[in-house]
């Protein structure tokens, strides 16, 4: 059964996947169909109302508008971050997996390294002496989390490469490019879209803080400057709790909607998982508990 | 031992590379904090007076090797350069004065979180498939989906404004002075609490649910099956048989965690105005104070190491086989 046939079938799948296609499209068509976000078209700081869904902003911009729009450059960046880091946490992890000797403690090494070395510090050094703008949060995003995709495949890698195809593949005669793309990395696909879905959750969330920090191009509106200005126009002290409330609500929604279809891999890739589900789904469909011990069996009637 | 000499020198690896990515990041890129300096004083500056601010930064006309020996020389001796936005204070007095409130505020919270959620990932495996188990995940998903400063922020207008609960900044209150009696203790926790509470809230989730993981996991193992069938307690079996070694994943995955939670602390510092390192930053991005923000990745980075050295010594004492192996 393909990865997508068996995600069709698990609730918290369709909750994630649905969720997720309402923003795509809201990102695809939101500047083109919404309110113009970047206009003054109210009084500051109006509260919610049938003009203005969310409200508006400390500068008269409509709230609701500023969210829609926000999420095109947001999700662009958190997908595109994401996909380069799998990318290359995969040829990094794979090489150091396949090759390993020298080769895997070097790469290791590197890697240890950056896991460990606090990413949002290095992010702020490295972004505030760059010209500010979504491709520089993008390569600063690229550079501080690639390393935990590459550990998480290395383990893979490591597991497969001593099953019987891959040295088949060797003795006949295959380059070692040849095994590493077209042996390794195709039996890892599972592993690598989840690795794909955590790193996109990381780069939406730390290129929303590092806007918020200021470290964005302010003047384009992204979910980050939505929430850089509500705390610059004082949304707190204020009481303009919609500044802020639907930004956040929607990062929240994104992140909670990845980490759903996360799961729903997971399960469907970890046989452990999958067979204990339908276990307590058959029992429940015969109308009996498993016990505390699940040795013994209490029947309901 | 052996094992333990070598993830020390792991750390001073790490210590190094950090302390040379320090280093290069402000040569390889556009812009100099001593230009940022000299817009800050409007052509007040001699040239003579630019010369020295250079010096001051580190940045001489000396061969780069040079200027590398000098940089790293400096730094052992806790020589971090001097501040822009605090000028003429040194870095690192900067740093310190925010260091321990920061320690205290993101370690207090990170431990609370590990235990609370490590704990409620034992319960929702111990009780597996009832309602505990159901909604308990998904919730805590959903709240660890939220950037934490965005918690904070609700957290601050729902709890400090609307409700008046809680004091809204700072993190004693403005007529008690620093110190070890009462009172300060008193007021220092109520501000610490709800900046404290929402870490929690963004992390636990994530603590649980690997606890949960790793406890099906062990739960599927041999002597698991022995210790039901001989017919000890359930909750015997949950607790000293599987959770205990369930465990030792999480203790690992506590050191990785660390910068995690800690740079996301920094921006919840930012929200209640908490005198930590993230005001520090926030202070340096604004001013554009380019040797307090690298003070602050440092002194975060090498509070990182530390720790995480610590969690080695932690686990060696909880899995006997890491001491083994290593004699």
């Amino acid at each position: 059964m393909s990865l997508l046939a068996s995600l069709k079938q698990d609730r918290r799948a369709i909750v994630g996947l649905v969720i997720l296609a309402l923003f795509l499209v809201m990102a695809l068509l939101g500047s083109t169909v919404g309110p113009d976000a970047y206009v003054m078209t109210a009084l500051p700081h109006e509260p919610p109302s049938a003009a203005h869904w969310f409200g508006t902003n400390g500068q008269g911009q409509d709230v609701f508008a500023q969210t829609i729009v926000g999420a095109r450059i947001t999700l662009a960046v958190g997908f595109a971050v994401g996909l380069s880091v799998t990318l290359i946490g995969a040829l990094v992890g794979a090489t150091a997996g396949y090759f390993g000797g020298t080769a895997d403690e070097v790469l290791s090494l590197v890697i240890n390294i950056f896991l460990i070395i606090p990413g949002l510090p290095l992010c702020v050094v490295i972004a505030a002496y760059l010209p500010s703008g979504p491709t520089t949060l993008a390569a600063v995003l690229i550079l501080t989390g690639w390393a935990w995709n590459a550990r998480v495949l290395r383990a893979q890698t490591l597991a497969i490469r001593k099953k019987d195809f891959i040295r088949a593949a060797t003795v006949s005669g295959e380059s070692h490019l040849n095994i590493i793309v077209f042996e390794i990395l195709p039996n890892m696909i599972s592993l690598m879209v989840s690795c794909f879905i955590s790193a996109t959750v990381y780069a939406i969330g730390a290129q929303v803080g590092l806007e918020f920090l200021g470290l964005g191009d302010v003047s384009v509106v992204t979910w980050g400057t939505n929430l850089y200005w509500a705390s610059n126009d004082a949304a707190l002290l204020t009481g303009s709790w919609w500044m802020f409330v639907p930004t956040g609500l929607c990062v929240a929604l994104v992140g909670f909607a990845l980490v759903m279809i996360n799961f729903a891999i997971d399960e469907v890739s970890n046989p452990r998982l999958g067979a204990e589900r339908s276990w307590l789904a058959l029992l429940k469909g015969r109308g009996v508990r498993p016990g505390e011990t699940t040795v013994v069996m209490r029947d309901h009637a | 031992m052996r094992k333990m000499l070598r993830r020390l020198g792991f750390y001073l690896a790490a210590a190094w590379a950090a302390l040379t990515l320090n280093f290069f990041i402000p040569r390889m890129m556009p812009g100099d904090p001593a230009s940022v300096m000299v817009a800050r004083f409007k052509g007040q500056l001699s040239p003579e007076a630019i010369g020295a601010l250079r010096e001051a930064f580190g940045l001489t006309d000396a061969p780069l090797w040079e200027q590398y020996l000098q940089y790293l020389g400096h730094v052992l001796q806790g020589d971090l350069g001097i501040s822009v936005a605090y000028f003429p204070a040194p870095v690192s007095e900067v740093i310190a004065t925010g260091m321990a409130w920061t320690l205290v505020l993101a370690g207090g919270a990170l431990v609370v979180s590990f235990a609370a959620g490590t704990l409620l990932g034992v319960l929702c495996a111990y009780r597996r498939g009832t309602w505990l188990d159901t909604l308990l995940p998904p919730t805590l998903v959903f709240s660890g989906a939220f950037p934490y400063f965005w918690l904070a922020m609700l957290a601050l207008y729902v709890f400090g404004l609307v409700g008046g609960w809680f004091p809204l900044r700072h993190a004693y209150g403005q007529h008690t002075e620093p110190g070890l009696d009462w009172t300060f203790i008193a007021s220092a926790w109520r501000h610490a609490v709800l900046p404290a509470a929402t870490i929690v809230v963004a992390s636990i989730g994530g603590w649980m649910l690997s606890m949960r993981n790793n406890m099906i996991g062990v739960l599927g193992e041999d002597y698991i099956a022995l210790a039901r069938a001989k017919g000890l307690q359930p909750r015997r079996v949950m607790l000293r048989y599987a959770a205990k070694n369930a465990l030792l994943p999480n203790v690992t995955g506590f050191g990785m965690a660390l910068g995690f939670v800690l740079s996301g602390s920094l921006l919840t510092e930012i929200i209640f105005s908490y005198p930590g390192q993230g005001y520090l930053l926030i202070q340096a991005v604004r001013n554009q104070d380019y040797p307090l923000m690298q003070g602050i990745f440092l002194a975060i980075t090498i509070a990182v190491l530390a720790a995480n050295w610590l969690v080695d010594l932690l686990y060696a004492w909880l899995d006997p086989r890491a001491r083994t192996e290593a004699m």
